[in-house]
């Protein structure tokens, strides 16, 4: 599918959708509550098929925290980047793409133990790497007096 | 089992429930060695970044090196030199090579047959070398840099590379001779651990992993980059997916690697080894991503950047990562010891799923 298509077919499936092409693929922002039941039907779709969960990112955005989803579809070869949103940063909350990508599972695990995202409905949400007391070291206002020497 | 299992080749630590001698569940527990790269990449520059990827997966370290040079060079759209290209693309596939005769000697040796060890790391020997005249490094490369390269090649080496190959190919039918239809080895693999097509995509598996189960998802054949788009191969599938399928991939692979390296190795076009790159590398606001083939399966590269000379967060999305957690997924069922065997056709880094 093209990018023009693939925007057309994205715009349908969820109206809210802020969707644009980017430096690569095309960017696709959807609202938080929307998130679980619009990926549901990224894998659904024939036409889309939406298949393959290449990489599962968090990122620190000072007054937010963003997930970011890397997506392509091994039947038609396209790719789509999926971004959310949390609403804070002090309790952000997303819904689990587990259940529709298994991989989705540990890449949520791993942005659980390094950004202290929290995704709800995740079938086992243990930290990943480090132990239980540590901080979020991706965030950027992590401070760790002890093992990190800043020059 | 772990963290000090001679099986696991690294700190990993697989806590297993069993019942008798059957695996019920598996549930790897990783960290031992998390170091931090990605928080640590954020206070780094992006030609310094590329020296802590080959810390990751350290067999794929000239791979993991590219796919860094990559992403910088396409977010500030710099086309290197044909000659880059060519040398970019040997490089890789020697250190493919170099990764799968590991891998075939350590799979032979969890097996319990010692002797493979010595016959893949005799040879392994030969590819070490001519890094080492061209990169002064052996393991931890550092060769490609954004930009291009960090030095030309050494005058020997299109000699050395012939010579090898040409050694090589009478090596690996060796390979065959000893593993390959050996009855207790197949006996232990051919059957075992099977791994769907559908389960390899729905877990995110890629590399020989996932193409022994029919999984097209080699990144040189379908999104070529470097010289690969120049060169003629076969993308090696098997539809059986079973741990003994994961085997004859890896050593078809190298015939394919062989093949990837001799039709360039004549070619490389004359030219500059590097463009000139300003002293301090900034790029403009944005993601981007690169991916990569490496030996294990798709390395991924993640750049978020707010324009500044480094990045403000970086995601290496590591093969081994993705494979190892379908772990129970194909174990579950199978007897303890092809646990070994399943686990040693993943061909795991542990470096590279810590990070």
């Amino acid at each position: 599918m093209t990018n023009e298509a693939l925007i057309t077919a994205i715009g349908k499936k969820e109206a809210q959708a802020e969707t644009k092409t980017g430096a690569q693929y095309v960017e696709t922002f959807v609202p938080l509550a929307r998130l679980h039941d619009f990926m549901v039907q990224l894998k659904e779709d024939k036409d889309l098929a939406f298949d393959y969960l290449i990489c599962v990112t968090g990122v620190d955005h000072a007054d937010h925290l963003q997930m970011v989803y890397h997506l392509e579809s091994t039947t038609h070869k396209h790719m789509l980047v999926v971004k959310v949103k949390t609403a804070d940063r002090q309790n952000p909350v997303v819904d689990t793409v587990s259940d529709i990508w298994p991989t989705a599972e540990f890449h949520e695990r791993e942005a659980f133990d390094l950004l202290g995202i929290t995704f709800s409905n995740h079938p086992d949400l243990r930290r990943l790497f480090l132990d239980e007391n540590w901080g979020f070291p991706l965030r950027k206002d992590y401070k760790d007096d002890i093992h990190i020497v800043s020059r | 089992m772990g963290p000090q299992h001679p099986s696991t080749h690294g700190v990993l630590r697989l806590l297993v429930q069993l019942e008798g001698e059957i695996v019920h569940n598996v549930q790897p527990h990783i960290g031992y060695i998390h170091s931090g790269i990605e928080k640590m990449a954020e206070s780094l520059s992006y030609p310094q970044i590329g020296h802590l990827t080959d810390r990751m997966d350290y067999l794929s370290a000239h791979m993991n090196n590219e796919a860094v040079a990559l992403c910088v060079e396409n977010a500030l759209q710099i086309e290197v030199p044909e000659r880059v290209k060519y040398i970019r693309t040997i490089m890789a596939e020697l250190t493919r090579l170099a990764s799968h005769q590991l891998w075939w000697c350590v799979m032979g040796m969890d097996m319990g047959a010692l002797t493979t060890f010595f016959y893949g790391l005799r040879d392994r020997e030969d590819i070490l070398d001519i890094f080492e005249e061209t990169c002064g490094a052996r393991l931890t490369v550092n060769y490609s840099i954004p930009g291009g390269l960090m030095f030309d090649i050494h005058p020997n080496f299109q000699r050395d590379v012939k010579a090898f190959i040409k050694k090589f190919k009478t090596k690996l039918p060796e390979y065959d001779k000893l593993l390959s239809g050996n009855v207790i080895f197949t006996e232990r693999t051919k059957g075992v651990g099977y791994l769907s097509r559908e389960d390899a995509i729905a877990y995110g598996v890629t590399g020989p992993t996932a193409r022994a189960s029919g999984f097209a998802c080699d990144l040189r054949k379908h999104q070529p980059y470097s010289a690969y788009s120049k060169v003629n191969f076969n993308e090696i599938l098997s539809d059986v997916g079973d741990t003994y399928a994961r085997y004859q991939v890896r050593m078809q692979e190298m015939w394919e690697s062989m093949s990837i390296i001799e039709q360039l190795i004549d070619n490389i076009p004359e030219g500059d080894y590097a463009v000139k790159m300003k002293g301090v590398v900034k790029l403009p606001e944005g993601e981007f991503y690169q991916r990569v083939e490496t030996a294990r399966g798709e390395f991924g590269v993640f750049i978020t950047s707010d324009g500044k000379k480094n990045p403000y967060r970086v995601k290496f999305r590591s093969p081994g990562f993705s494979n190892l957690f379908a772990i129970n997924h194909i174990a579950k069922g199978w007897k303890i010891a092809d646990l070994v065997a399943i686990m040693s056709t993943f061909d795991l880094v542990i470096p590279d799923i810590d990070r």
